[in-house]
């Protein structure tokens, strides 16, 4: 609130500053002075009769709300930037839309590895990944990461087993393993860089295999080990141009784009036995 | 340069594609076969879903196949009744491929059932194919002996079905039961493997039904186009996994490499030519063997749970 006042404050002042050099804005300065003694008025109403606001102490944005997949995707990084009131440590978490996974286990049956038993997890993020301002341990204990899911240790997932395996750790683990390993979670925190006491950013990056769908970026600021304030915002990954309306049109018109295809390949398969001939 | 595929939902480079497509395209031009046993174990090693990589391979199998039957049918190297009772049974089959397909899917036994499919008709044909070939060369070097040639009239067991039928441009008089369980049979690994089956058809139809070598590979051809094309429409119906772009690109390769292929086999000696086509076979039998027998890096695997 005062920090909006004080912007445009400034603005006006620079208009005045600015029109009192060009001759024809000068009969329009008269309004900025007048617009300028309106605002001072509203100020000072609103300074005596509110107790002063509090700052908001955690700004964030987002370079861009749309990560676009088009036909020549291989990934791209989306810059969070912000401002903080004071010091204190910023911790983001980026989560990708939820949806069940079946882990499954392979045991050696007749000398080949087989599927054998399975773990269904319930609302499993299809993307997470963390960034943080300082080593995360330094930041605050790990009960306030757990109490707040901070961290892809502090996830809860609902397993529902299948088999004789009575521990889900195992297939959590995996879990995380091999999700890691496609790039789609990160453990490691990214760095989260401070260009002065108060702002700060950093790249969140979004591999070629980005799931789409609607992702929250949650923004932590932490001071003395306690959560001082938290900002939250979506961010959405979707297909777009040709890529989206082939994915769209086999999904919704299964039937047609099967014959499509064939149709395709058959011209595809006559155009070249028609060169075939010309040789 | 790099190209997201809708239906894979991955990006890979367009090159390696080509390349992929180009090679194995070489390969079917070189040695006279369709290739689909190669295309889908390599989609699977360069990372595309094997769901994805078996249905697209059924689709750019039918791009193939039609250029190849085009060659044949100028010929008359076309069996038209025979084709069509095969693909009576070819139909069928891949209809209940697809659909076990999908069963095993959803159980997590897919990707078992193809490389066991794989290692088990990979195996076995490019084993007699490569102690055919080499008593071939065996032979040719020491310039004795003939190649011993199949009886056309045995009249076994297989003979005394019921149903007879006589297919005049294969110069044959067999039940028609016959010809529809071998449609059937190779209709189902069509299904499962993403292979045209041409590898498992023509040797049935040489040595199963009797028919004459010079409209084996036109009549093979011609059944594979219509049975590949009704698996591309059912996996995407039930599947949604024929990825067109990624068919598009492999079929683009493959013509440009089959002429290549073509070329350069006018040039090498049929028997060199098949016992290499059978080394080729056995070594993509023996990888995936391996696979099948080597303890993977990680036992566990993950897959979304709502399909």
């Amino acid at each position: 609130m005062v920090a909006s006042a004080m912007a445009s404050l400034v603005a006006i002042v620079c208009r005045a500053q600015a029109a009192r050099h060009n001759p024809v804005q000068r009969q329009k300065s008269s309004h900025i002075y007048l617009s300028f003694a309106l605002f001072t008025a509203l100020l000072c109403t609103a300074l005596v009769t509110i107790k002063p606001a509090k700052a908001d102490p955690l700004v964030v944005d987002l370079s861009n709300h749309l990560v676009a997949i088009s036909t020549g995707f291989t990934g791209t990084d989306v810059l969070l930037f912000g401002a903080i009131e004071n010091k204190g440590d910023v911790v983001i978490t980026v989560r990708g839309p939820e949806r069940d996974m079946i882990v499954r286990r392979k045991e050696r049956k007749a000398g080949i590895w087989i599927n054998t038993k399975s773990a269904y997890v319930r609302n499993v993020p299809t993307y997470y990944a963390t960034a943080a301002s300082r080593p995360i341990e330094l930041i605050a204990n790990d009960r306030l990461f757990a109490s707040y899911h901070i961290g892809l240790q502090n996830q809860r997932f609902v397993t529902t087993m299948n088999g004789d395996d009575t521990d889900d750790s195992l297939y959590r683990d995996a879990l995380l393993r091999n999700m890691e390993y496609v790039g789609l979670f990160n453990d490691k925190p990214a760095k989260i860089s401070f260009l002065s006491n108060q702002l700060f950013r950093t790249d969140v990056h979004f591999p070629a295999n980005t799931p789409t769908g609607t992702y929250v970026i949650d923004v932590y600021l932490i001071r003395d080990g306690r959560i001082a304030s938290i900002k939250s915002t979506p961010l959405v990954v979707s297909k777009t141009g040709v890529s989206a309306d082939v994915y769209d049109f086999a999904h919704r018109y299964s039937a047609l784009y099967g014959i499509i295809a064939v149709i395709i390949a058959g011209i595809a398969g006559w155009v070249a036995s028609v060169l075939f001939r010309k040789n | 340069m790099q190209i997201y595929l809708p239906i894979a939902e991955m990006s890979v480079n367009v090159l390696l594609i080509l390349g992929l497509g180009g090679g194995v395209g070489f390969v079917s031009g070189l040695f006279g076969v369709g290739g689909g046993f190669l295309i889908t174990p390599l989609l699977i090693f360069f990372g595309i879903p094997p769901a994805v990589s078996v249905a697209t391979a059924a689709n750019q199998i039918v791009a193939s196949s039609l250029s190849g039957v085009i060659v044949h049918w100028r010929r008359g190297n076309v069996d038209v009744k025979m084709g069509l009772v095969l693909l009576v049974g070819g139909l069928a089959g891949s209809s209940s491929g697809v659909g076990i397909f999908a069963w095993l899917r959803s159980l997590g036994q897919i990707d078992l059932v193809i490389s066991l499919c794989y290692v088990v008709f990979l195996g076995t044909i490019g084993g007699m194919m490569m102690i055919e070939a080499s008593r071939a060369i065996f032979r040719t070097r020491r310039k004795i002996g003939t190649v011993r040639r199949s009886k056309k009239h045995q009249h076994g067991f297989l003979h005394r079905l019921p149903l007879k039928v006589r297919f005049y441009r294969s110069g044959l008089y067999v039940s028609a039961l016959l010809p529809l369980l071998v449609g059937f049979l190779v209709g189902l690994l069509t299904a499962l493997m993403g292979v045209g089956g041409g590898f498992v058809m023509v040797p049935a139809m040489i040595y199963i039904l009797g028919m004459p070598t010079s409209v084996v590979i036109g009549t093979s051809l011609f059944q594979i186009i219509f049975v590949s094309a009704n698996v591309t429409i059912l996996q995407s119906i039930q599947t949604h996994t024929v990825d067109v772009a990624l068919a598009l690109l492999l079929v683009s390769g493959a013509v440009v490499g089959a002429q290549f292929g073509a070329r350069f086999g006018a040039k090498i000696k049929a028997e060199y030519l098949r016992a290499g086509l059978a080394a080729l076979v056995l070594a993509v039998c023996i990888k995936l063997a391996l696979d099948l027998v080597i303890t993977p890096n990680d036992l566990f695997s993950v897959a979304p749970g709502n399909l």
